[in-house]
C-alpha cells in the first residue's frame, strides 16, 4: 500500500491518484489519449460524483497556500475536467472531427 | 425569416457595396509568388502583435519572437526608461544570432542587464547601444554608436506590443476607429494566461477564415452540445448581431454566451458541477470595467450578446466573452501552405481552486472546439492546391473572409502596381 496523497475524506478515489495527478494540461491530454474508454469511464464514475465536495475541501485554504493533499485532489479535479470530454459527449478519448488536429498548451497557472 | 435586423441595403455584405457579391478567388492562398508578395506588401508593412506588456514586468524583461513571414527573429525589452523596444536579433559583428538558449530556432525570454553575444561577447545596452567591443584595439576605428542593434519599430496599445518593419503611420492611426472604442476594457486585470500553440499545414487566411465566421458553429461543432440544444443550433442556423469593416479590419457581434445558461439541462454535467463552458465563468469576475462596455463591443447593445471577434489586418484576432475575459489568436504564417497559430486565454486571476476549475473548464472547453477547427484547414489546403475549383461563393455571414481576402489582394495589387511605376 503506498502511502495516501489525498485527503482523508476522499480515500475512494485514492486508485486514480497516481495515475491522474498530474500538473499540466499537456500531461493531462496525453493520459487521456492514452487511455481506454473503460479506464476514463472507471475515473469519471469515481471522482465526478465528489466534485462538489472537493471543492469545498479545497477552498478552505487559500489558492497559493494549498496543503499537499488539497493540491492534489485539485490536480485530480483538473483531469476529471479532461476525461468529462470524453465520457459526456465524445464516448472515445479523441474529439470527433478532430482527425489528427494539435494544439499544445505551453503556459498555464498551475494549479 | 431572419432572427435579427440587417442592414437597409438588404445584407451586411452589400452594405459594404466595394465588397462585391461575386464568388471569391482562393489562389491566395496555395500560389507561392503570391505569398511571397503578402511577406513584403503586407506583413512587412503593418504593426503586428507580438504580446502584452505583462510578459515584459521589469526593466530588462525580454522575449524573442521567431518570424519567418519577416524572415527574421525579433528581441522584444523593456529598457531602464519603462519604454519597450524590439530590435533585429543579430550581432552587428559578423551576424551571429544574439540572443537565444539551447537552439538558436528556438524562441527563448528571460531578464538581463545587457546581451552579451556568445560567439566575441560584444555587449548591448537595453536600449540597443553597443557598449563593449572583445579586444577593442584589435579592430581599425569601429565607433561603437554606428554599431547598435537594429531597431524595429515599437508601441503599445492598450497593453498589446506591436512591431513594424516599415512603418507609414502611428499605431494608433493603423487600428483606427475599432481599436478606439475598445480602449478601457480592463485587459490589464485579466492576467491569468493560458497559451496554445500549433503548427497548421494551411495558409494563414484559412484558420483566420475558420473563426471569423460562426456559419460553420452548429454545423461542425454540433456533437459538443447536448443532443437537443445541437438539434436546436442546427435548425436555427446561424446570424450575427452585428457586422462592422474598418477597413482593413473587422468585427462581427454575436449573440450566445448566456452564462448561466437559461436551462441547466441543457448543458454538460461537468459544466453545471463548475459553472462554466465554452463561453466561460458563469460567475463574472468582481472587477470594473465590464459594465458598461466600451462602445466598440457589443455595437448593437443587443441583450443577448455574447460575444465579439475583432480581426485586426493581418493577422491578431481579439475576442471578447461577455462573461469578463478574451482570447487573442495570432497567426503567423511559415510558408504559403503553413502557419503558426498563436492562441492566448487571458483571465482575471482565480482567487480560489473553485475559480481555478472554472477557468480550467473554459480552457479545455475551447481546445476541444480548435481541434475541430483546426482538422479541416489541411484537408482544404490540399484541396484549394489541386486548383480543381479555384472560386468559392460566400455567404453574407461570411462577410469577414471576403473582406480579408479582398484587402490582402489590394494591398499585394497596390504593391505590385507601385514596383511596377
Amino acid at each position: 500500500m503506498t502511502e495516501a496523497v489525498l485527503p482523508a475524506d476522499f480515500s475512494d478515489l485514492e486508485p486514480f491518484a497516481a495515475t491522474w495527478c498530474l500538473a499540466t494540461e499537456a500531461e493531462r491530454y496525453a493520459r487521456r489519449m492514452a487511455s481506454t474508454m473503460a479506464e476514463l469511464e472507471a475515473f469519471y464514475q469515481a471522482g465526478f460524483p465528489r466534485i462538489g465536495e472537493a471543492l469545498g475541501y479545497c477552498d478552505k485554504f487559500p489558492l497559493d497556500g494549498l496543503p499537499d493533499d488539497a493540491h492534489h485532489l485539485l490536480q485530480l479535479v483538473h483531469s476529471l475536467i479532461m476525461v468529462a470530454m470524453c465520457v459526456e459527449i465524445w464516448h472515445q478519448p479523441n474529439v470527433i472531427d478532430g482527425a489528427d488536429a494539435v494544439l499544445d498548451r505551453v503556459a498555464e497557472p498551475l494549479p | 425569416m431572419p432572427h435579427f435586423a440587417k442592414p437597409p441595403a438588404g445584407s451586411w455584405t452589400q452594405h459594404y457595396p466595394e465588397l462585391g457579391t461575386a464568388p471569391v478567388d482562393y489562389t491566395d492562398s496555395v500560389d507561392p509568388a503570391f505569398y511571397e508578395l503578402e511577406k513584403v506588401a503586407i506583413f512587412r508593412r503593418s504593426w503586428l502583435n507580438v504580446g502584452r506588456v505583462e510578459k515584459l514586468p521589469r526593466t530588462g524583461s525580454y522575449f524573442t519572437r521567431e518570424l519567418a513571414v519577416l524572415d527574421t527573429s525579433l528581441i522584444i525589452v523593456k529598457g531602464a526608461d519603462g519604454k519597450i523596444r524590439a530590435f533585429h536579433n543579430v550581432c552587428r559583428h559578423r551576424g551571429n544570432k544574439l540572443v537565444w538558449n539551447d537552439f538558436p530556432g528556438e524562441e527563448s525570454a528571460g531578464v538581463c542587464r545587457q546581451f552579451t553575444c556568445k560567439y566575441h561577447a560584444w555587449r548591448y545596452d537595453l536600449t540597443g547601444k553597443l557598449t563593449f567591443i572583445q579586444q577593442e584595439g584589435e579592430f581599425f576605428g569601429v565607433d561603437k554608436d554606428q554599431y547598435g542593434l537594429k531597431e524595429v519599430a515599437c508601441d503599445v496599445w492598450e497593453g498589446f506590443i506591436f512591431i513594424n518593419l516599415e512603418p507609414a503611420e502611428s499605431l494608433t492611426e493603423y487600428l483606427g476607429d475599432l481599436a478606439k472604442g475598445i480602449e478601457g476594457y480592463p485587459f490589464h486585470e485579466m492576467t491569468s494566461v493560458y497559451t496554445y500553440r500549433a503548427e497548421v499545414g494551411s495558409n494563414w487566411k484559412l484558420f483566420i477564415d475558420a473563426f471569423a465566421e460562426f456559419y460553420h458553429a452548429p454545423v461542425l461543432h454540433h456533437k459538443q452540445a447536448v443532443k437537443n440544444e445541437a438539434e436546436k443550433l442546427v435548425g436555427y442556423g446561424f446570424e450575427a448581431l452585428h457586422y462592422e469593416l474598418s477597413s482593413p479590419h473587422s468585427m462581427v457581434s454575436s449573440w450566445g454566451g448566456m452564462a448561466p445558461p437559461k436551462d441547466p439541462s441543457m448543458v454538460k454535467p461537468i459544466e453545471r458541477a463548475l459553472r462554466s463552458g465554452l463561453f466561460g465563468p458563469w460567475d463574472r469576475p468582481a472587477i470594473e470595467g465590464l459594465d458598461p462596455l466600451p462602445p466598440s463591443i457589443n455595437p448593437s447593445r443587443s441583450p443577448s450578446w455574447g460575444t465579439d471577434s475583432f480581426e485586426f489586418f493581418p493577422n491578431f484576432t481579439l475576442l471578447f466573452w461577455a462573461p469578463g475575459w478574451y482570447l487573442t489568436y495570432n497567426y503567423w504564417p511559415t510558408a504559403v501552405d503553413r502557419h503558426l497559430f498563436e492562441a492566448n486565454l487571458y483571465f482575471v486571476p482565480a482567487r480560489s481552486a473553485r475559480e481555478r476549475l472554472a477557468q480550467e473548464l473554459a480552457t479545455v472547453t475551447f481546445k476541444e472546439y480548435a481541434l475541430q477547427d483546426g482538422n479541416t484547414l489541411e484537408a482544404t489546403q490540399s484541396m484549394l492546391a489541386s486548383r480543381v475549383v479555384s472560386e468559392f461563393p460566400l455567404n453574407d455571414q461570411e462577410i469577414l473572409l471576403r473582406h480579408l481576402h479582398k484587402v490582402v489582394a489590394d494591398r499585394v495589387k497596390e504593391y505590385t502596381d507601385a514596383a511596377a511605376r
